[in-house]
């Protein structure tokens, strides 16, 4: 790759250029997030034209503190369109058609597009390749039918990323397809799933006959999962890489509430294992801040490779012991629960408090090691993909998908 | 914090690499450490003339290298990979530190400059019985005697003791904690060797009675340049913490794809595959907690570098020592054998991990820097 062209300086000028075209404390987050989009500053690692310079991810953080800099109001990507931003424009760039890529990129930036994934079912979890949604050509249409299961933000989306079964008599990783689907399509249905917090973050989703034209396939029939792939590495990266500030996040919680403690919860003793503990995790926190940003110096370009693994298993585990120190702070606070399981969606403003988090977190946390890839198929990933150790034995690789076992 | 390295210093790294690849094979590493000098004398003198490698933090004025910690830690990743065996890290670290940052301008010159051309090894007593090495524990009494000084008391844990020509103490005067220096025939300056649990490193106790000494500390209390000098070496250990536990997890990896048992590479059961794993997430932190302490000692911020510093040798010592007994346990019966290597990082791991602090102690330092 050629070195780039512009500077931190240029780049810092255009983003002021923004800033007096479309300032976000005077336009709508539509339009001030339209003019960045326009401007190459929404992900600068992308080529011009979508949304990009074509320079390093790295300069990213530029951007981002350009604008804090000069402005009060500041979009969060993973606030606005998580899946959206964080998987479905990388797959889209990646793979999309040309109407795909001139149609939707930008407005999953502005976040007028919400945007969800379906990969997850029932019967396939973290052997997500043994998926059984069927996809069937008939014509000019794909019929769906099928059922996928924790997809957040379906009951909002107006684009979902779905993986699907169009050929069941090839092997199992041979026979997918990726697909656009539209989320308003007759026979999408979204029923609220509710998890261990009582809300319903996720969903589950049911196709029934759903139709979907043969141009809104990403990638070649059959070739899905290469697809499918793009997506699955940049939500790695987006759940474990996210560009945290020192001491922000989980970890400024934990610190917040060890110095909110109440004098004399713990004995003198017990304070200095408290302290210990809580200096690990901030050590753990602080590390992947700063092998993140060394992954992002590496990287120049194009979508992450298996090393978004190690971050993604680092935060998994670091954030549950996080939340749990939290709860041996708050000692016998911790049995009583506030909020309440009452079953509903979930609302940001109901956890405002340090405290209040720190109770919603202990129990949103076990999710971490499970969603995105379980931390146990994380060590695989590491261990063959970048260590190169051998694969397990497997009765599933050379055999038709049909013939495999499956979970019903 | 940028961390990028440059091309210069990759080219760094591998003329080290190929270096030691030569000079401190297995069986060098072997032979070495059943000596009581515990290096090579004509491989040292090639690092000082040839490579500028000994006085490569050593300013260009005094005859060294004019480069800095981020250079020097790469050149610690690499010795840590192959359990490099010579004075490299009392020399070129703590006694050069304590010279550019304690001495007078005269010693300073004068000595720097011997350790750049690769005439004098040289090592920094600070430790003592307490085993502790903040500067608060250091109790030995310096007492003036005209226009010289009189050294009394014990300095444990002394690094390279029978090599060093230039032996710099750290004790207390009256204005306080100065720097001094002890020739190697001093009255009453005795040298005993402790029997080490890593026999790569040579340890030793030093006693002191009324031993004359020169102060090369100006007037004052030079605490703040220790302190700075102390966070510097736990860079440069921390780097090469990092490079035995990536040598250890490459060894674990390796014999992990060729050992078969039950008729399969054991690397193919997930109970090895995922410690090693785990061993990857921890070596990649500990390069990161490594290098971020190397760039913060070349950032000049004291209060920067002491909070990298605490999180460097808390973690990288954790990680190394898990790395060094998880390879032991992955290579099984054989990891245990005197006959391979997997021992020698064992006990560098153990012995590294308490020099300069151990991690709970560290660890306390940080939390208390951070208000919690």
């Amino acid at each position: 790759m050629a070195e780039p062209q512009i500077t931190e300086a240029d780049l810092r000028a255009r983003v002021r250029e923004l800033l007096d075209e479309a300032h976000p404390d005077r336009v709508d987050q539509f339009t001030f997030r339209g003019k960045q989009y326009d401007l190459g500053l929404a992900w600068v690692h992308f080529p011009e034209g979508f949304g990009g310079l074509g320079l390093s991810p790295a300069m990213q953080a530029i951007i981002a503190d350009e604008i804090a800099r000069n402005a009060k109001t500041v979009y969060d990507d993973m606030a606005i369109n998580p899946i959206g931003i964080g998987m479905g424009a990388p797959t889209v760039l990646t793979h999309g058609t040309e109407w795909m890529k001139t149609t939707l990129l930008r407005r999953i930036f502005t976040g007028e597009d919400t945007w969800c994934q379906l990969f997850s079912e029932p019967g396939a979890g973290s052997d997500v390749a043994g998926l059984a949604t069927r996809a069937v050509r008939e014509g000019d249409y794909f019929t769906i039918n099928g059922q996928k299961v924790w997809t957040s933000l379906a009951h909002v989306s107006r684009w979902g990323m779905l993986l699907a079964r169009s050929d069941p008599d090839a092997p199992k990783h041979l026979g997918m397809s990726y697909f656009l689907l539209d989320m308003h399509s007759p026979g999408v249905e979204v029923r609220p799933l509710h998890q261990i917090t009582g809300e319903a973050e996720f969903n589950e989703v049911f196709l029934t006959d759903v139709k979907i034209p043969a141009d809104r396939i990403m990638g070649k029939q059959g070739e899905g999962w290469k697809v499918a792939i793009t997506t699955l590495m940049n939500e790695r990266t987006a759940i474990g890489g996210a560009a945290a500030r020192r001491g922000g996040g989980s970890i400024g919680i934990l610190l917040e509430l060890w110095k909110e403690r109440q004098p004399g919860r713990f004995a003198a003793d017990c304070e200095i294992v408290m302290r210990d503990r809580i200096a690990r995790l901030y050590i753990e926190s602080e590390l992947l801040r700063l092998t993140n940003q060394r992954g992002r110096a590496a990287r120049k370009a194009g979508n992450p490779g298996p090393e978004g693994s190690v971050a993604k298993l680092a935060m998994a585990e670091m954030n549950k012991r996080i939340w749990e120190c939290a709860m041996d702070v708050l000692g016998a606070d911790s049995m009583v629960y506030e909020a309440g399981y009452a079953r509903r969606r979930p609302s940001l403003q109901s956890r405002t408090t340090h405290l209040a988090m720190a109770k919603y977190q202990f129990l949103r946390a076990r999710a971490n090691s499970i969603e995105g890839g379980t931390s146990e198929v994380m060590r695989n990933i590491l261990g063959e993909r970048v260590l190169g150790l051998p694969g397990e034995p497997r009765g599933d690789k050379d055999v038709p998908w049909k013939s495999i076992p499956r979970s019903a | 914090m940028d961390f990028s390295f440059t091309q210069e210093h990759e080219e760094l790294r591998q003329t080290v690499r190929r270096f030691l690849e030569k000079e401190s094979t297995e069986q060098i590493v072997r032979k070495l450490m059943e000596t009581e000098s515990g290096y090579d004398r004509k491989t040292w003198q090639r690092m000082a003339s040839e490579l500028s490698l000994v006085g490569l933090a050593v300013p260009e004025q005094f005859g060294g290298a004019g480069y800095g910690p981020v250079e020097l830690a790469i050149v610690f990743e690499e010795m840590g990979r192959v359990l490099f065996c010579g004075p490299y890290l009392s020399t070129a670290v703590l006694a050069t530190g304590a010279l550019m940052h304690a001495a007078e301008a005269e010693p300073r010159a004068k000595l720097l400059g011997e350790i750049a051309a690769g005439t004098a090894i040289a090592t920094l007593a600070l430790a003592e019985a307490s085993g502790r090495w903040d500067l608060e524990s250091i109790a030995m009494r310096a007492r003036r005697d005209g226009a010289r000084w009189r050294l009394e008391g014990v300095k444990d844990y002394v690094l390279d003791w029978n090599l060093a020509g230039i032996v710099l103490v750290a004790a207390r005067a009256d204005d306080g904690l100065a720097l001094f220096l002890v020739e190697g025939g001093a009255a009453g300056f005795e040298r005993k060797p402790l029997p080490a649990l890593d026999l790569t490193r040579k340890l030793a106790r030093l006693s002191f009675a009324n031993t004359p000494a020169e102060r090369i500390s100006g007037a004052g209390d030079c605490a703040p340049a220790l302190e700075r000098v102390i966070g510097q070496a736990i860079a440069m250990l921390a780097a090469e913490q990092a490079g035995g536990a990536q040598r250890c997890l490459e060894m674990s990896v390796e014999y992990a794809k060729t050992r078969l048992q039950f008729g399969r590479p054991i690397g193919s059961f997930q109970a090895i595959k995922h410690k090693c794993a785990d061993l990857l997430v921890e070596t990649e932190f500990a390069r990161s907690a490594a290098y971020n302490a190397a760039f913060c000692a070349a950032g000049g911020d004291d209060a920067e570098l002491a909070q990298a510093a605490h999180i460097a040798k808390s973690y990288c010592s954790e990680a190394y020592f898990h790395a060094a007994a998880d390879n032991i346990q992955i290579h099984g019966g054989m990891g245990f054998t005197w006959e391979h290597p997997a021992h020698l990082y064992f006990k560098r791991a153990r012995a590294s991990s308490v020099m300069f602090g151990d991690p709970v102690a560290h660890r306390l330092k940080l939390a208390a820097a951070l208000g919690a």
